[in-house]
Parts: C-alpha cells; sequence; structure tokens
C-alpha cells in the first residue's frame, strides 16, 4: 500500500510536482498517466525514495518515506527508468548482488533468483554478460534485480518504454500475476493503451499535480469522453488552463 | 556495515573481468614505469661516467724507455699493462679491441727528455668510442701534469721561480656525488611509483559516480536499504584494492629492473631488495585512500564518463606536482614539509633508495597528516554520494 500526502518538490525554479496525494492499495494496478513533463517520475523517485520532497510525505505499507527511507526501501521493488545494469556482470550476478545488499542470506538469494528467472523466462541468458543484452532481456533482469528481495510494492518508471511487443506481454502478464497475490503496484506510463489494458486504477498527472484519479471508465465517464483517451486529453487541457489562470 | 563489504566484493569482481581496469592497473603501470627510469637511469650513468673515479686502464708499449712516466701513472690510479709492440700493431690492437687505448713510447724518447727537446708519446685510440675519448683526455692530464713537473725542475736548475709560468690558477669545484647528479632519475622513481598507484583506482573511481549514472544502475542502486555513503565507502575500498595491487605491482617491478642498472653506482641502497621494496609500498599505502577518494570526488562533479576521465586524469597529475617542485627547487626533508601528503612519501621513498633514514617523527608526521586528510575525502565522498545532485 503506498499513500502520498501533499508532496513537493522543486528543481531551481521548476516546481516539479505541486502538492500530490495518491493511494495505491494492495491487489491493485495503479497507473501514473501524464503527459511528459508532468511530474510523474518525480513523484515516483521521491516514493522510492531517491529524492527527498520539499514538503508532503508519503507512506510505503505505513512507513514514512521521510522518516524512515531505509525502512520504506525494504517494502518496494523498483524498476527506475532505464533499467541499468553492470555489464561485466551476468544477469544472475546482477540479481545476486541486490539481494546481498537487501541483506538476503546466500542460500536464499540463490533460490529465490532461480525462482524469478524461472518465472520471468530468463534462463537462457541468466549467466551470460549483461553487457550484449536486448532491452527486453535488460528489463527482464531489471524486474528479477527489483523482486529479489519479495517486496509487497512495486514502483516502475516506464517499464514497457523500448519493448518489443512480446516482452510487453510477458510483463503484462506478470504484473498482473503479481497483482493476484496481493502486490500493491504502481507504475507510470505516457502511453494511453498501456494504462488502458492494464491497470485497475489511473492517476492523471499534469503540470505536477494529480488532475483526476478512479478506474478507468470511471474517468471516461466523469469527462463524458468516448474513450480514456479523450477523457485524458480533456483532463490535462483543463487542468491547464486551472494553472495559466 | 556488511554491505560495505558486499560492495566491495562485487566492485573486485567486476573490474576484474574489465580490460581497462586491468590494463591500466596491473600491466601498463607496472611495465612503464620501471622502463622508464631504468632508461633514465642508464643515461645518466653514461654522463655520470665522465666525472667518475673509475680506475683508468692503459696498454704501454716499450714502457722500459720511460720508467719515471710510468711510475707517475701508476701513482695516479691508471692500471698499466706493458706490451712491446710497433706503432703498426699497436695500431691493429686498438682497432681490434674496442676502448683499448695504447700509449707507444719513441726509442728516442729519454734522449730528447735528457736534451731538453720536446719528447713525443704516441697515443692510439678510437675516439669515435666516446668512454675510449675520455680516456684519453684523462691520460693526456695526467701525462701533461708529469710535463710540467719536469718544466718546473728544469726552471730550478736555471735558478728560475717555476711560479712565473703560472700566473693564473684556477679551482672549479665539483661537489657532486653519484647520488646528487641521478636525483631526477630517481626523483622519476617516486613520481612514477606514485602515479601507477593513483592509475590502478582511476576506473574505479570514475565507475563508483559517472559510471553507475551514466549506464543508469546508480538509481537502482540508490534503492536498496542501506545508508548510501555505506555504498561508496566500499567502492572507495574496492579503489584502494586495485591501488594497492597496482602499487606492489610497480614497486616489484622497480625492484627486478633496477637489479639489471646497478644501483650502487647511483648511491642508492646496495640492492633494492625485498625489504627496501617492502618498505616503498608501506610509506605509500597511506595515500591510497586519499587517492581513491579524491578521485571519487572529482569524477562525482562531472556531467559524464568522458568528462570525468579528462578531470580525473588531470588530478592524476596533482598528486605528483609537489614531486616537480621538489625537483625543481631542491627541496629537503623539513617537519612542514612532510605533513604535505604525496611531497612526504617521496622524501621517504627517496630516504629509503639512498639509505638515509629520515627522522621517525618525520615518517609519523607524514603518515598521520595523509590519513587524515584522506579520512577527510572519503568522508566528503560519502556526503556527496548522500546528495540528489548526483543523480544528474
Amino acid at each position: 500500500m503506498i499513500e502520498a500526502e501533499g508532496l513537493c518538490k522543486r528543481f531551481g525554479s521548476l516546481a516539479a510536482v505541486r502538492g500530490v496525494s495518491l493511494r495505491a492499495p494492495n491487489g491493485r494496478i495503479t497507473g501514473l498517466l501524464g503527459p511528459n513533463g508532468a511530474g510523474k517520475s518525480t513523484t515516483l523517485r521521491i516514493l522510492y525514495t531517491v529524492l527527498q520532497p520539499d514538503s508532503g510525505d508519503a507512506r510505503i505499507d505505513g512507513i514514512s518515506v521521510v522518516g524512515d527511507p531505509l525502512g520504506a526501501r525494504r517494502h518496494m521493488g523498483v524498476l527506475p527508468h532505464g533499467a541499468g545494469l553492470y555489464p561485466n556482470l551476468t544477469a544472475r550476478e546482477n540479481v545476486l548482488y541486490f539481494g546481498a545488499l537487501h541483506g538476503l542470506a546466500r542460500a536464499e538469494r540463490r533460490s529465490r533468483t532461480a525462482e524469478l528467472f524461472r518465472r520471468l523466462e530468463m534462463e537462457d541468458f541468466a549467466d551470460r554478460p549483461a553487457r550484449g543484452f536486448s532491452q527486453g532481456q535488460r528489463i527482464k533482469t531489471a524486474l528479477a534485480r527489483a523482486l529479489i528481495h519479495r517486496p509487497r510494492n512495486i514502483l516502475l518508471d516506464e517499464p514497457t518504454n523500448g519493448l518489443d511487443v512480446m516482452a510487453v506481454r510477458t510483463l503484462r502478464g506478470l504484473l498482473r500475476q503479481l497483482r493476484d497475490e496481493g502486490h500493491c503496484i504502481l507504475f507510470s506510463s505516457h502511453v494511453m493503451q498501456e494504462i488502458a489494458a492494464l491497470c485497475d486504477e489511473v492517476v492523471v498527472i499534469a503540470h505536477g499535480g494529480v488532475v483526476a484519479e478512479g478506474a478507468p471508465e470511471e474517468l471516461r465517464d466523469r469527462a463524458g469522453a468516448e474513450s480514456l483517451e479523450d477523457a485524458f486529453v480533456r483532463l490535462v487541457a483543463g487542468a491547464g488552463e486551472d494553472t495559466d489562470r | 556495515m556488511k554491505a560495505i563489504w558486499r560492495v566491495f566484493a562485487k566492485e573486485l569482481r567486476e573490474n576484474l573481468r574489465d580490460r581497462r581496469t586491468l590494463i591500466s592497473a596491473l600491466v601498463f603501470g607496472p611495465l612503464f614505469g620501471p622502463l622508464l627510469v631504468a632508461t633514465a637511469l642508464s643515461l645518466t650513468f653514461r654522463s655520470a661516467n665522465t666525472q667518475s673515479d673509475r680506475p683508468l686502464r692503459l696498454t704501454v708499449s716499450h714502457a722500459q724507455r720511460a720508467p719515471n712516466l710510468l711510475g707517475f701513472l701508476r701513482e695516479h690510479d691508471v692500471r698499466i699493462r706493458t706490451v712491446e709492440e710497433d706503432q703498426a700493431a699497436a695500431r691493429r690492437a686498438v682497432a681490434a679491441h674496442r676502448g683499448e687505448e695504447v700509449l707507444l713510447v719513441p726509442e728516442d724518447f729519454g734522449l730528447r727528455l735528457t736534451a731538453g727537446q720536446p719528447a713525443s708519446l704516441l697515443l692510439f685510440a678510437d675516439e669515435s668510442d666516446t668512454d675510449s675519448a675520455r680516456s684519453v683526455q684523462r691520460i693526456a692530464g695526467i701525462v701533461s701534469q708529469y710535463g710540467e713537473i719536469i718544466a718546473r725542475l728544469r726552471l730550478i736548475a736555471r735558478g728560475l721561480d717555476p711560479l712565473l709560468t703560472v700566473p693564473i690558477v684556477i679551482h672549479p669545484i665539483d661537489i657532486s656525488t653519484p647520488a646528487s647528479r641521478s636525483a631526477l632519475a630517481l626523483g622519476t622513481l617516486s613520481y612514477l611509483v606514485l602515479l601507477t598507484m593513483l592509475m590502478g583506482g582511476m576506473y574505479l573511481a570514475i565507475d563508483a559516480t559517472a559510471g553507475e549514472r551514466e549506464r543508469g544502475s546508480l538509481e537502482p542502486l540508490l534503492t536498496v536499504p542501506v545508508r548510501r555513503e555505506y555504498l561508496i565507502y566500499g567502492k572507495i575500498l574496492a579503489a584502494c584494492a586495485y591501488m594497492t595491487l597496482s602499487l606492489a605491482l610497480t614497486v616489484t617491478a622497480f625492484a627486478i629492473v633496477l637489479r639489471f642498472v646497478g644501483l650502487d653506482r647511483f648511491g642508492m641502497s646496495a640492492d633494492f631488495g625485498p625489504r627496501v621494496a617492502v618498505d616503498i609500498v608501506l610509506a605509500c599505502l597511506p595515500l591510497v585512500p586519499l587517492g581513491a577518494a579524491l578521485m571519487t570526488l572529482v569524477a562525482a562533479y562531472t556531467r559524464s564518463y568522458r568528462e570525468a576521465q579528462t578531470y580525473v586524469g588531470l588530478v592524476l597529475l596533482v598528486p605528483t606536482l609537489p614531486l616537480v617542485f621538489a625537483g625543481v627547487l631542491g627541496l629537503q626533508p623539513r617537519a612542514t614539509l612532510m605533513a604535505i601528503p604525496s611531497l612526504s612519501q617521496h622524501f621517504i621513498i627517496q630516504s629509503l633508495i639512498r639509505m638515509q633514514p629520515l627522522p621517525a617523527g618525520y615518517v609519523a608526521l607524514s603518515v598521520c597528516s595523509t590519513l587524515a586528510l584522506g579520512a577527510l575525502l572519503v568522508f566528503a565522498a560519502g556526503r556527496l554520494y548522500r546528495r540528489e545532485r548526483l543523480l544528474g
């Protein structure tokens, strides 16, 4: 469960996030939808404690990201933008390293890695150096790395970027599985189809603030639009007028 | 705290597979440094020879014709071999044996001397050989001294003051020793030891910040439940390990190469043996964390890997600057100077290879000040890793 209250973050004169509040419950996939530069990544980065909010706070399973960032990190698995790996380590070593940093015992790291590699269908490249990986292989490795410590909450920043259709399908399947197991999943995207296909809840962000939230159908009805895309455009445009005034 | 070791172990393993790190840490330094110094020392040695008091060897033909001259030469440490050769034979002998000089005493030498006429001596040598040319100069010098003595005796015999013929005397006073003449080459040694030591950790230091950031692995790393300064401490520790390895290899390579150069000729400890090598490594060790932290700090402020390479490359020169000043200004160890990291290590290395021990207090001062500054920089690097701007 992820709850954010009035998150604000400025970079110099730019207010990237202005009072974002949101709630991502367990057993649901929550999508953070917004145009580029709306503040999605900054919000996520605050949630996964890489950035500190100027004001506001967020709780991961009740643990404050401001007060106890180390504790909060134990409860989340993070797939940041880009999914960088260590090129000289194999996929397995990349994942095991993070298992070690999460404080898992050696035997546990090994069995958990093997389990994840089976589940993500990674066995054929598990022991190859990450240097020559395709984008799909990279994302899978980064995902296994994010899940090594069995986190209850999973945060993903634009996870499908650069993936081919097959890889996207695998990823979607996995996220649904994780949801059904009761995980809280929060992911950001600017791709409408992505959100429509996967999300139980949507939080629309524009100009650094939340402009709407609810189930996809709800948002559509509320905006009086035919499709989620139309709803999105209206919501974002409305927020633009709002801030311009 | 365990996390520090885990990061350390991972960095160690990962970099073992990195060709760039391996070449710069384990191949380039240990090979390049010692070869450079060996070459420099050999060149120094050649010129140092000019003033050296290496005994002169001289072949004298028909020595019995000039017994007094022979005695005079022997008094001046010339090692004489006597033969009976005519001019043609002397010529052949010189041509056949490079480096041999033959002094031929003509048959009329004694007669002309007694008659007060210029008596000639023939000196056969191949002056295209620089060593031979120097020998000729020295022999000519000694012979002309002998000639002057005879000249004075002649003046005295005629009731004249021999000083009349010596209106001016110049006394060149050369205070150089072989050790001081090789100061530059030896200074290069500490310079190269420190440089290769730093190079050993260069890529790890860059990787800790600029590298991680550029390949996008920094952000995931910062989401693990480990204090950020522990992450950077682990990385600095790994850089230290590679620097130490590089240092040990370089000094070992020096020890091996310099054995063939003949160190005693430079006033260095007669053998640059295992004991001195170990001492040099120990003397440099306090500088390792300082160098690793300094390079990490600089790399953290850059925006890309390439930029980091450029700036860290420049930083490699910073610890070597004091050495250059020491060389140019001819600085000698002083308490204030021993507090300067890298310069003090330079002094310690120099004292070790010259077997001129420094006061224990000086060494303690060097170790303490270097470690203290190192700790400060490591701490600063830890602080830097906590800053958000690190993400770029």
